[in-house]
């Protein structure tokens, strides 16, 4: 066991080592392709904050795409476009002109505030395009690789072990019966001894129904109370959709998307326009995106293919950039199934609890595929209310019953199920 | 003294029919046969199925049952893929609107979900008042099987283009042959509506416009224009009125489309006054169960009455005759003389005439009861036009019929004259939101829209402009007529800008669209109402002629319309077939009704069925040589000598077989006229079967139930706590003590947080039944069907419990006064040809110290310390055994599934009529338990609502569906914790008492004692 560890350890270790060697050698060469890290750094900044709304550099967006722009314009010419593309329009120059009538007449938003040096480095971005990374890819890869294997190894060897010990222990006892060692009575008939024993007990036979019995009706119970319950419950979903990379990698809020949690007894499944908030300028993931779905690894050739079916859904013409109005509704799969005679509300635990979504979701922020957190039984539900204590801070609901409340209980701060919260009534109409 | 009285449901209980008796003390009335089966051996061994094969069976589904029950079904989200900005998925909306279907009228709110309307309630900052078939007509929205869904030429599809085209080439072809062509709508109250059919003529001139009710008030209308020359309603404002005299005008239903709210809100006791209400009248009527003084008359005596009482006001001598109760007309006159401008005479009989003596009686009180300025728009049929042009098509003048909404071949009672000139006319269009004899009898049938499908604009009374907005995508390919009116005139702009430009040129002056169409209406500032001129009627000849038309005879009969079905136009809405009507307690069904006295000379009774149910015997009724078989209900209060007889009923075109209940009384209804003379009666053989829920739920022999005062008993210094609102007193260690001294429970601390009380005023309450159908929205409450009420299983929730009562208590008592056998019977059925009748919603009670939740073996329900007694319907197995518990019978057991269940073809069988069902609120399974939860998924919400705002509930911020469907805030709900809530006041109120209090189980709902106004005059 020990052995295998710290072979794993050394593994790794060698993986690593090795795999930090390619990196830096990797980037040592494309540096020395001259790329002014910083300018490129700077340009890349500037870019997404100012103009990736409504540009790309490889793609065709609300305006041109802007890789490699400056083999094809003026760099002056570029300038004073970008400082004040009006003024540069209605001075007659035709360049200009042509490119505000290829695009129906959109004016882009001026940008004076931008230095010769900041437009520069824009530029400068444009034609060097992002920084390379793969080898750091590589080594998270092989790290999480290194992380994950044991688990199921560690079992199967200690079956082989198990089974090794078991092989090993009768080739022993044969071969000293073979030397002509006395045959010691078998294992077999020693068990017949104590049989005899425990039958002729009664007090242990009345104590082994008992056990059992109770034995029998915890399992019997357990299983039982299981049915209905869908913990861990993850059903595949129409597109693959990632909470972690919108909810941990982007770090968008839950109630950005979730936006009836905080008004409403649903959370509400966003609808397909508030996806387009965004997608309608990320049609693509990032070139080394991975998400575990169902049971695969998909990359960016599958994710973008993903991103593509919510604008059949929507409608969106992603080559020309309108709705075509063709839309069809997506069909999630509920993942957190309330049975109907229980009521439950969003608004009264987001809004008023103040609780985080996490509590009872989970770590959503880690999940490439939704699953069912927490049990959702009324036991699992009961057991916070019961401990859980009111915040009745800035609340003038409150102040009066929980005055009342606290000197009935004596007590400085009331639990919800002392606030009523345990009354069959108050999810059950 | 009002605790003299005896309440009774029925006149079986009254006789003392020892069914009843039984009955009385049984919560569920039908046995289980367990015993027959179990116990006759050749049933058990001729049954097909063995005991090994049951067992078989029990062992197979039980094990099916748990291998499905570990794998969950997969269920799927689907958002909206562009979500609409105004809705937030699981947040209701509301819109104001207007209803306006051609018999109610109403401004309502609308509650949506998700799209999808599931309920309407009063519009009050409009004024606005909901009745049981303005909130049931949310349900009529949904419903798939009776609306017209797709435009059709001779029954095949075609599409609204070639209908458009076709139409208006035969529309231009009749109009240059010059070729009368008839539109025919009923009363629509819309004046954009008005001007673009005025609009439409004008680009037709060949086209005349008729409107048509199927039930008339043509006779108010055509008297009002021949005494004050413009042909609408008079308006009452009964809260101002000291003395109501009303001749079988049913104000509280359908007269005028009703004075409810006016009228309750002059009769507050805790002002000191109330209004003085005198009612004569034939059949027994929602107003004249609520009336202080109602006297029995039948329709010919109705009319000599009024001439009496026209005789006495003004001092003049018209012919009239006498009647039986002309002592108390002059006490009528008396009163209204003493009343003076402050006094007012209505009469609900649709004959010009008599409103014409109805309108010089008020002129000669100078009554400013009546309002002849501020009139009213909601029915303007005309009789007289509606026959001509039925002869005109018989005799084939007419080349054209246009009708839009009206089902004249259902609701005439010539309509074989209509069906006839139908087929000659060369251009039949029928504009329908439904599909009826008169849509399939026409060329060409276009559907339209509901109303909470269109745009529109009402006006039914001069000052209030309501506007109607849609709260949903239409349901079917349908059009407005306004837009095909619009379209055949040539006029291409769509309607909705067509009313925003006529509401902002000629109503709004300068005021926002917006904010209107969000008001849902705009209150006109200046009254635009000009003064009338008042003409000279004389009224002697006005008088000879009623006289002349009056034709007393032994049986007269009374058409009326129910609180649940109006004029029929919802006869395919389950929650209204289910509605028991308020005074008969019998549902799904329409009935002769008859007095107790002409019901035993003929040989007619209504014997109360083992199983509780009531049977009836069928009579043939003949009138002008036309025939109906009809069952017969004998009808305590009923005048001798007459019968009456629901319109409404008796449909089947289209509808589902279900509701194919009842009779067209629309076939007796000859010109319009609701009073029809020269009936005779015949009883026919056969047994009718009623779905009652009159006797199952008797009050077992406990009267305190029922508190009743008088004004004067009310407003005297004795304290009521000694007169007329005596608390229970208990047997105790030998003494006899206040009931709320001792208790088998222990009292709970009630003052922390809120504590909810429901607080119901009987004085208020008119047994309109509005809330009952406000509850089956709001809480998913299912339908059971006509054999089911027939067996008690009726799931109502909240049901209007309606108590007769006479002076002489039990047979015991008349033993005890001495009279002899045959004095006390004649003693009881005195009282009970015009008994007093009372109104009590009766729903859980939520007690404090609840019998129910005492034994219920697995606490399926409990207690909440806001005062809601819970039903965990997932926790309940099923015992029934609260509901034996239960004091008050309110809890209703679920024998089946209603949903998804053929059996029960109803809203909840349907994918359209569950779009209505509440998401808030579970639908419950078969096997459980249910009852009034005090709507506590409302009071959730409202307390998650000042939450989630950081603040403290507001005063009076507490709803239920059922208060705040209540026209005369005789419901009010609230916080008695909140000391400035309404109900804090009201649980302490003199009036207040709790309904069966020897019991001390402490109930939340509180009833304010009835008061009436019976010392007058």
């Amino acid at each position: 066991m020990k052995s295998v560890a710290l072979h794993n350890r050394l593994t790794s270790l060698l993986l690593k080592s090795i795999t930090l060697l390619l990196f830096f050698a990797f980037s040592l060469s494309s540096y020395s392709q001259d790329v002014d890290e910083a300018r490129q750094k700077e340009g890349r900044k500037l870019f997404k904050s100012l103009c990736a709304s409504c540009h790309k550099l490889d793609k065709k967006l609300i305006g041109p795409a802007l890789g490699g722009v400056e083999d094809r314009r003026e760099n002056d010419w570029l300038k004073s476009w970008i400082k004040d593309n009006a003024a540069l329009r209605s001075s007659g120059d035709s360049d200009a002109n042509a490119i505000f009538d290829e695009y129906n007449g959109a004016s882009m938003t001026a940008f004076p505030q931008l230095t010769d040096q900041n437009i520069d480095d824009i530029l400068y971005y444009t034609t060097v395009g992002d920084p390379v990374k793969k080898g750091a890819a590589v080594v998270t890869e092989a790290g999480q690789k290194s992380n994950e294997s044991p688990k199921w190894l560690i079992y199967i060897l200690a079956a082989a072990i198990i089974v090794a010990f078991l092989i090993i222990a009768s080739l022993l006892k044969t071969i000293s019966e073979l030397k002509g060692a006395p045959k010691t009575p078998g294992a077999i008939a020693s068990l017949n001894e104590v049989w005899e024993g425990f039958k002729q007990n009664t007090f242990l036979k009345v104590m082994c129904t008992i056990f059992i019995l109770l034995m029998g009706a915890y399992v019997v119970f357990g299983t039982l109370f299981k049915v209905g319950v869908d913990q861990d419950y993850m059903p595949l979903q129409e597109i693959a959709f990632s909470h972690k990379i919108h909810a941990g990698d982007n770090k968008i809020d839950c109630q950005y998307c979730h936006s009836s949690a905080k008004h409403s007894k649903t959370s509400g499944i966003p609808t397909a326009n508030v996806c387009m908030n965004c997608h309608k300028n990320i049609s693509e993931v990032a070139e080394d995106t991975k998400v575990e779905w169902d049971g695969m690894t998909y990359g960016k050739a599958e994710l973008d293919k993903e991103i593509a079916k919510i604008y059949d859904a929507v409608g969106w013409d992603a080559d020309n950039l309108e709705y075509t109005g063709n839309t069809k509704p997506i069909k999630w799969v509920r993942v957190h199934n309330l049975p109907d005679f229980v009521y439950f509300n969003h608004s009264q635990h987001v809004t008023v609890a103040g609780v985080a979504c996490q509590k009872c979701h989970g770590p959503v922020e880690e999940m490439d595929e939704m699953y069912q957190y927490s049990p959702l039984t009324m036991g699992w539900c009961i057991d916070c209310h019961k401990a859980t204590k009111v915040d009745v801070k800035g609340n003038e609901y409150y102040t009066k019953i929980h005055e009342q409340l606290a000197k009935k209980y004596n007590v400085e701060q009331v639990t919800i199920a002392q606030l009523g919260g345990k009354e069959c009534g108050k999810c059950h109409y | 003294m009002a605790s003299n009285k005896k309440y009774w449901q029925s006149v079986e209980e009254l006789k003392g029919s020892s069914i009843v008796e039984t009955l009385s003390k049984k919560e569920f009335v039908e046995e289980i046969p367990t015993d027959d089966f179990l116990g006759d051996k050749e049933t058990l061994e001729n049954s097909s199925t063995s005991r090994r094969d049951f067992l078989k069976y029990v062992g197979f589904t039980t094990a099916a049952a748990s291998l499905a029950a570990c794998e969950g079904p997969v269920r799927k989200a689907i958002p909206y893929v562009v979500k609409p900005n105004d809705v937030t998925p699981g947040v209701a909306d509301w819109y104001a609107t207007s209803m306006a279907d051609g018999y109610d009228f109403a401004n309502v709110l609308v509650k949506t979900r998700e799209g999808r309307p599931i309920q309407i309630m009063p519009n009050k900052d409009a004024n606005g008042t909901t009745s049981a078939r303005v909130q049931a007509a949310v349900l009529s929205l949904y419903d798939e099987k009776l609306r017209l869904q797709e435009p059709s030429k001779g029954g095949a599809t075609i599409t609204w283009s070639d209908a458009d085209k076709e139409i208006a080439a035969k529309l231009n072809e009749l109009k240059e042959a010059n070729k009368p062509v008839v539109l025919l709508t009923g009363t629509m109250a819309s004046p954009s509506t008005s001007k673009i059919v005025e609009e439409f003529i004008a680009a037709y001139p060949n086209i005349s416009h008729v409107v048509y009710d199927a039930v008339s008030e043509s006779g108010a209308a055509d008297a009002m224009l021949a005494m004050y020359g413009k042909r609408t309603l008079p308006n009452y404002h009964l809260d101002k009125a000291k003395t109501i005299v009303s001749f079988g005008a049913d104000f509280l239903g359908d007269f005028h489309g009703g004075f409810e709210k006016q009228y309750i809100a002059g009769r507050k006791p805790e002002t000191g006054d109330m209004s003085y209400h005198i009612q004569f009248e034939s059949n027994m009527s929602l107003t004249g169960a609520n009336s202080d003084k109602r006297l029995v008359l039948k329709p010919s005596d109705q009319v000599f009455a009024l001439l009496n009482l026209y005789n006495i006001i003004t001092g003049s001598n018209v012919p009239s005759k006498t009647t039986s109760v002309d002592a108390d007309v002059n006490a009528a006159a008396k009163s209204l003389q003493k009343a003076g401008a402050k006094g007012v005479v209505l009469t609900g009989l649709n004959d010009k005439n008599a409103q014409l003596v109805a309108l010089a009686i008020n002129k000669a009180l100078n009554s400013e009861i009546i309002d002849v300025n501020n009139t009213l728009n909601v029915r303007q049929g005309n009789d007289t036009e509606v026959a001509q042009l039925v002869s005109d098509m018989k005799s084939g003048k007419v080349a054209g019929l246009i009708s839009y909404n009206v089902n004249p071949i259902y609701s005439l009672s010539n309509s074989s004259d209509f069906s006839e000139g139908l087929k000659k006319v060369e251009l039949s269009v029928a504009l329908s939101i439904e599909n009826n004899e008169t849509v399939d009898a026409s060329t060409f049938a276009l559907p339209t829209p509901h109303f909470l499908e269109s745009w529109g604009d009402t006006q039914f009374d001069q000052v209030t402009y309501g506007l109607m907005q849609p709260t949903i995508q239409p349901l079917f390919n349908t059009r407005q007529i306004q837009d095909v009116l619009l379209k055949w005139t040539g006029n291409s702009v769509s309607y909705y800008e067509y009313l925003k430009g006529f509401a902002l040129t000629n109503v709004l002056n300068g005021a926002s669209w917006n904010t209107a169409l969000h008001n849902g209406f705009h209150k006109k500032e200046i009254l635009e109402v000009e003064e009338t001129t008042v003409s000279d009627i004389v009224i002697s000849d006005v008088a000879s002629q009623l006289l002349k038309s009056t034709k007393a005879s032994a049986f007269e009969l009374n058409l009326y319309t129910k609180t649940g079905l109006g004029d029929g136009k919802q006869a395919n809405n389950p929650w209204l077939q289910e509605f028991p009507d308020p005074l008969t307690r019998a549902s799904w069904d329409n009935y002769l009704t008859m007095s107790i006295a002409d019901a035993r000379a003929l040989g007619f009774a209504n014997p109360v069925k083992d199983n509780g149910a009531i049977n009836g015997d069928y009579a043939k009724v003949s009138v002008n040589g036309k025939e109906l078989v009809v069952p017969v209900m004998v009808q305590p209060g009923q005048a001798k000598g007459s019968v009456g007889l629901a319109l409404g009923y008796g449909r089947t075109f289209g509808l589902k077989d279900e509701m194919k209940v009842g009779v067209n009384a629309y076939t007796l209804y000859t010109n319009g006229n609701n009073i029809q003379y020269n009936v005779s009666i015949e009883k026919v053989s056969g047994t009718h079967k009623f779905a009652c829920t009159q006797v199952q739920k008797t009050i077992a022999g406990r009267h305190d139930i029922l508190k009743v005062a008088t004004l004067k008993e009310y407003n005297s210094s004795a304290d009521p706590k000694h007169s007329w609102n005596k608390p229970a007193f208990v047997s105790y260690d030998h003494n006899e003590v206040e009931a709320s001294t001792i208790n088998i429970w222990d009292e709970h601390n009630r003052e922390i947080g809120h504590h909810f009380n429901l607080s119901i005023d009987l004085t208020s309450c008119t047994g309109c039944g509005a809330c009952v159908v406000a509850c089956h929205a709001e809480n998913n409450v299912p339908v059971v069907g006509k054999n089911e009420v027939r067996v008690g299983r009726d799931m109502h929730w909240l049901r209007i419990d309606r108590y007769y009562s006479s002076e002489v208590e039990t047979r015991e008592e008349a033993k005890e006064l001495g009279l002899s056998r045959g004095d006390t019977y004649r003693a009881l059925e005195t009282e009970a040809e015009n008994p007093e009748v009372t109104f009590q919603p009766m729903m859980c009670q939520h007690c404090n110290h609840a019998p129910c939740e005492t034994v219920c073996p697995v606490a399926a329900t409990s207690h909440g310390r806001q005062g809601q007694n819970q039903m965990a319907y997932n926790r309940c197995v099923g015992t029934r055994y609260c509901a034996n518990n239960c004091p008050y019978r309110v809890r209703r057991f679920n024998w089946f599934n209603y949903s998804n269940n053929n059996e029960f073809d109803f809203n909840m069988n349907n994918e359209y009529g569950k779009m209505v069902l509440n998401p808030d609120v579970v639908v419950r399974s078969r096997g459980v338990m249910e009852k009034c939860s005090m709507c506590i998924q409302m009071t959730q919400v409202t307390i998650l609502k000042a939450k989630r705002e950081g603040r403290a509930v507001d005063t009076d911020e507490f709803e239920t569906a059922c208060s705040s469907a209540c026209t005369t805030g005789a419901m009010v709900f609230g916080d008695v914790n909140n000391e400035k809530d309404q109900v804090a006041t009201l649980a302490k109120d003199k009036r207040a008492y709790h309904v069966l209090d020897y019991l001390q189980t402490k109930p939340n709902v509180v009833y304010q004692v009835k008061v009436r106004n019976t010392n007058e005059a």
